[in-house]
């Protein structure tokens, strides 16, 4: 590797200078982008990165690495594999700059055309954009999905090579740890950040300034920065996206925190889950420490700082604040009793401020642009932006961040496009198994996304997963599969949570299976009651919420399956088997081995089933010699 | 040299790039996994006398976390994400037909052949390509029970042909 000067304090200005121009210039040049997020990457987004740069190689057009230097010879294009534009649904996708192109669906063999028709001919490609009711959209920024969103926090997912250091100081990376180091006491930061209201975006809420300023008034040599990027919560996905897509925004936050609070190391736990998420980091951090704004003495401060990567292994309760320290210390992921809280005896018995990846993404926006820009955004309670990830039965799934405040309406109506296949919307389950759900009250509806509105309603902001479910979802059974998670996922250390969940999901089962009374219904909500007073941890103590959520907004199907004994949408009739009477030879098997007696038919003559008598065994499907029995498909 | 000593030898070099540091026992198991593919009680031994500590807590650490297999598992690994999305998009249908195919039953979720494991995993963070599988680590969006047998089938074709 390429040996570099530490950067300073004007060495540092120098640099951002020139990156600063170099962004400029290239900004006149020609950009193709590719979505490297998980989603498109899945869908085969390398495959078109290779193709777009074979595609380019075979025409002789020569791509800038990097941006655009004074000192570069004129070439045709950049090539950038970029983080996560947040359409996943729409995925792979590929963004071409300046014109603001957006092209969905993109495959591996459309990229001659892509090369040859709008790179070269500045021609859209009507086939590759997204339409709507007819309209096209090939801007990305007209598009719906796009045009409710605030993008602050993501607004460089997806426009930045997220491995590109330079790209990141051109857009005023590093710029608020600067002015962090040279220009702010650990007490202005503390206050800066608790005057701009900044809440945790991990779930509770707790103002993050509150936080590190207790963090900072601790006595203690060592003291450390952690960032939780443990998203256990199944359907969410912002704290990915943001580690994958701009990962230096994460280090730098967790450099204005250690600053702020007197800390000189940082962990970053991320779920073993993520792979791509600790490669661009561990990247990310390696690039930092090449350019000197990470470790000893950072650009002559007298500052030192260092950043560690840690993967989790795959426990969900990890992402409690005491359990995920404990697991960074090799140990068992369990929670411990509070207080005393993590500021005071957080990693290794030591004070800790342990932040959510989104929140320390947010911190140096707000040391940048200030307080007031800042509180401009989102409500008086909840300032700033929140990251979405909106998934389920939507149609436009994938990543979004909107100003706090933003109704559900809006959300899954007006950015997520509605229910899928026409069908009606039911429910949106807010903050996974440790969340509630919203109905589709009106009330519910217009209710604003933030912190305080949510917990009025018994729900809560959690992580940031929606997912959205519709009329064909019951909701007995989407409180039975949220416990089963919580279940599985319940640490054992404090019997609420060990046993109490393990009787609730019993009783679920129970009444999912039309077996249940209604004496079970009050079982449940004192069991409900129980766990969330006593269990230890926030996992037990929000475990319950989803079961009390839908037995107050969806009691009547609570009712269906305990009075009625019969559920209209998990009791639905199948459709049964068919004959095909073009490959059915009449050989009569099916017949004999029909135990329902529900096959007619003679010899060497097509048979029929008969569906009153049906009842979906399989037995014919499976006996057919020639295949012509199809079973019904899963409606 | 025998097996059994290459695979301790291996161990304790995994060991080693920690500094034999116990706070690193997580991702000593994480290499040592990825190595062997699980975590065989000879490898925990070996880990434990490495660092010090007790085979105990060693064991208390592998059997806490849902990654670590202590059982040997099949060349290929079959995730199948039942995570909130997936699950509203349909994913168990996918499981069961594995399972089916794969012909597993009661606990058991390695093939007879060896071939592959079945698992299930909380949720890929694909959650916009529900439902998903992974095989070996690489996603495979928007399945259905027929597309995932039909991969299976495959990989066991191109298995077949190798022998």
């Amino acid at each position: 590797m390429r040996r570099r000067n530490k950067l300073t304090r004007d060495t540092f200005h120098v640099f951002q200078a020139n990156a600063k121009n170099a962004l400029r210039q290239s900004g006149q040049v020609t950009s193709v982008l590719i979505c490297a997020g998980t989603g498109c990457i899945a869908g085969g987004a390398l495959n078109i990165y290779e193709n777009i740069k074979a595609e380019c190689a075979k025409r002789g057009l020569a791509v800038y690495v990097g941006l655009k230097h004074d000192s570069d010879e004129e070439k045709s294009l950049h090539i950038k594999m970029s983080g996560c534009h947040g359409f996943c649904e729409m995925g792979p996708l590929v963004h071409i700059e300046p014109m603001g192109v957006m092209y969905i669906h993109v495959k591996p063999e459309d990229c001659h055309e892509i090369i040859e028709k709008t790179v070269i001919g500045g021609e859209i490609i009507d086939r590759l954009v997204y339409k709507l009711d007819g309209v096209a959209y090939p801007r990305q920024e007209d598009i719906p999905f796009y045009k409710k969103q605030h993008r602050v926090v993501l607004a460089n997912c997806g426009r930045s090579d997220a491995e590109d250091i330079e790209e990141y100081v051109a857009k005023d990376g590093y710029a608020a740890f600067e002015k962090a180091l040279f220009e702010m006491t650990d007490e202005e930061i503390c206050r800066a950040i608790t005057d701009s209201g900044l809440r945790g975006r991990g779930g509770g809420g707790f103002p993050a300034g509150r936080k590190w300023d207790g963090a900072r008034k601790q006595k203690a040599d060592v003291k450390y920065i952690v960032c939780n990027g443990d998203e256990g919560d199944p359907g969410a996905f912002m704290d990915r996206s943001v580690m994958e897509g701009n990962p230096h925004s994460v280090l730098e936050g967790m450099m204005i925190a250690g600053r702020a609070v007197g800390s000189h190391e940082g962990y970053i736990y991320v779920r073993a889950e993520y792979p791509l998420a600790v490669s661009r980091l561990k990247a990310a951090i390696a690039l930092a420490e090449e350019y000197g704004f990470l470790g000893e003495n950072i650009m002559g401060s007298g500052f030192s700082f260092h950043i560690h990567v840690n993967r989790g292994a795959g426990a969900f309760v990890c992402g409690e604040g005491s359990a995920l320290t404990a697991s960074i210390e090799g140990k068992r992921g369990m929670p411990r009793v509070k207080p005393p809280r993590t500021i005071e005896h957080g990693l290794w018995g030591q004070p800790t401020v342990l932040n959510n990846v989104e929140t320390f993404a947010n911190v140096p926006l707000i040391i940048r642009n200030g307080v007031d820009w800042y509180r401009s955004i989102g409500t008086k309670t909840s300032p700033g932006t929140k990251a979405f990830a909106l998934t389920g039965n939507v149609v436009n799934t994938g990543l979004i961040e909107v100003p706090m405040g933003t109704t559900v309406r809006e959300v899954i109506f007006d950015i997520g496009g509605g229910i899928r296949n026409g069908k009606a919307f039911k429910a949106v389950q807010i903050g996974g198994p440790s969340g509630g759900c919203c109905c589709a009250s009106e009330e519910h509806l217009n209710l604003p996304l933030d912190f305080d509105s949510l917990k009025g309603i018994g729900a809560m902001i959690g992580s940031g997963g929606l997912v959205v479910m519709d009329e064909d979802t019951c909701m007995v059974e989407t409180a039975r599969f949220f416990m089963e998670f919580t279940q599985k996922e319940s640490c054992g250390k404090c019997v609420p949570c060990r046993e109490g969940t393990k009787r609730m999901l019993e009783i679920l089962n129970r009444i999912v299976a039309n077996e249940g009374t209604l004496e079970d219904l009050d079982l449940l909500e004192e069991l409900a009651d129980t766990i969330t007073n006593t269990a230890l941890c926030g996992l037990g103590q929000s475990a319950c919420k989803p079961v009390q959520s839908t037995l107050k907004y969806f009691r009547n199907e609570y009712l269906r399956h305990v009075v009625d004994h019969h559920c209209p949408i998990c009791n639905r009739e199948k459709p049964h088997p068919v004959i095909d009477g073009e490959k059915c030879k009449g050989c009569g098997k099916c017949r004999k081995n029909c135990p329902m007696e529900a096959i007619s038919g003679t010899v060497k003559q097509p048979h029929t089933i008969d569906p009153a008598k049906c009842v979906n065994c399989g037995a014919c499907v499976a006996n057919c010699p020639f295949g012509a029995i199809a079973a019904a498909k899963e409606g | 040299m025998k097996k059994e000593n290459r695979q301790a030898d291996a161990v304790r070099r995994i060991v080693d790039s920690y500094d034999c540091q116990q706070s690193n026992l997580i991702a000593i198991l994480q290499d040592v996994q990825n190595e062997f593919k699980y975590l065989s009680e000879e490898a925990l031994v070996t880990i434990a006398e490495k660092l010090g500590v007790s085979t105990a807590k060693v064991y208390s650490v592998a059997t806490f976390y849902e990654n670590f297999s202590l059982e040997a598992k099949g060349k290929h690994i079959i995730r199948i994400c039942t995570g909130t999305a997936c699950h509203v998009r349909k994913s168990q249908p996918i499981y069961d037909t594995i399972r089916e195919y794969l012909a597993l039953s009661g606990k058991r979720r390695t093939s007879d052949d060896g071939l592959f494991t079945l698992e299930t995993v909380a949720c890929l963070g694909a959650c916009g390509l529900a439902p998903v599988m992974t095989i070996d680590g690489e996603v495979h969006p928007k399945m259905t029970p027929e597309d995932a047998v039909a991969l299976l089938e495959d990989i066991r074709k191109k298995e077949d042909a190798a022998v």
